[in-house]
């Protein structure tokens, strides 16, 4: 496969939450070359990073929120910019998941997905702009 | 795409969820499983979560499953699930709710447990 990269700026809003989805995954036929394990992964991942990203980037909403998926052989990997508050997820504690119903809170769980879901995480402060890349490797079939 | 449809039992309701409990429908799902918590205050009740429809969770779907838990819990009833698979299943144990609420296989053994 080509190494491609392609790039569109949202709205940052959950109301286009769908169409983030489907640029990252469907445009160009992306989810036909993962495995649906990993299309799935993708799902959630993409799901809780707009979320975030919606609920808490902007103190106006809506933002602007640019994608940037880039595919090669070895990985299938996206960005997510926005340029709302300075915010690394990846700073935050991990809920302790063993504890029982009476002590849970759902604080932290979707960011908990991302990083076990996806094989590489990383975010970055790049000028003014919030920079958080999710890649999934996709090994070469032998 | 999500539906669910709610059946009343003896013991609570039993809840068949279908498509994608996310961001924008937990909070639907939420709403409707309180308002059925709502119609009986007098007893305790439980509810059985079927998610052999289920194809997709997010942490929105499992913040609605942890609030109604919080609400039945203190009058003793029960969220028990059955019937989860593929990234569902993967995302109960991420988060580790399949430890402090009771998962099944069947329909069977859930009702089992609820003592039915």
């Amino acid at each position: 496969m080509e190494n491609t990269v392609r790039e569109r700026v949202f709205p940052a809003s959950l109301d286009l939450l769908v169409d983030i989805r489907a640029f990252i995954l469907e445009e160009d036929g992306a989810e036909e070359r993962l495995p649906p394990k990993r299309v799935a992964h993708l799902d959630v991942a993409i799901e809780e990073i707009v979320v975030n990203i919606c609920s808490y980037a902007y103190e106006t909403p809506p933002g602007e929120l640019t994608i940037r998926v880039e595919e090669k052989p070895e990985f299938f990997a996206v960005d997510f910019l926005d340029n709302g508050v300075a915010f690394d997820p990846l700073a935050m504690d991990e809920p302790d998941v063993s504890l029982p119903l009476e002590k849970r809170d759902a604080g932290g769980l979707g960011i908990l997905l991302v990083r076990r879901m996806m094989d590489e995480v990383h975010y970055s402060r790049k000028g003014t702009l919030n920079s958080l890349r999710i890649v999934v490797d996709t090994p070469r079939m032998p | 795409m999500f539906e669910m449809h709610f059946t009343v039992e003896t013991w609570g309701r039993s809840v068949l969820l279908s498509g994608r409990l996310d961001a924008r429908s937990a909070p639907d799902f939420e709403k409707a499983a309180l308002a059925a918590v709502d119609e009986q205050p007098e007893k305790h009740l439980h509810m059985l979560l079927d998610f052999s429809g289920l194809e997709y969770i997010s942490s929105a779907g499992l913040r609605s499953i942890l609030v109604l838990a919080k609400r039945l819990s203190p009058s003793g009833g029960k969220v028990v699930l059955c019937g989860m698979s593929g990234v569902v299943e993967e995302v109960f144990g991420v988060s580790g709710f399949d430890s402090f609420l009771p998962v099944t296989k069947s329909r069977e053994e859930a009702l089992r447990l609820l003592g039915e």
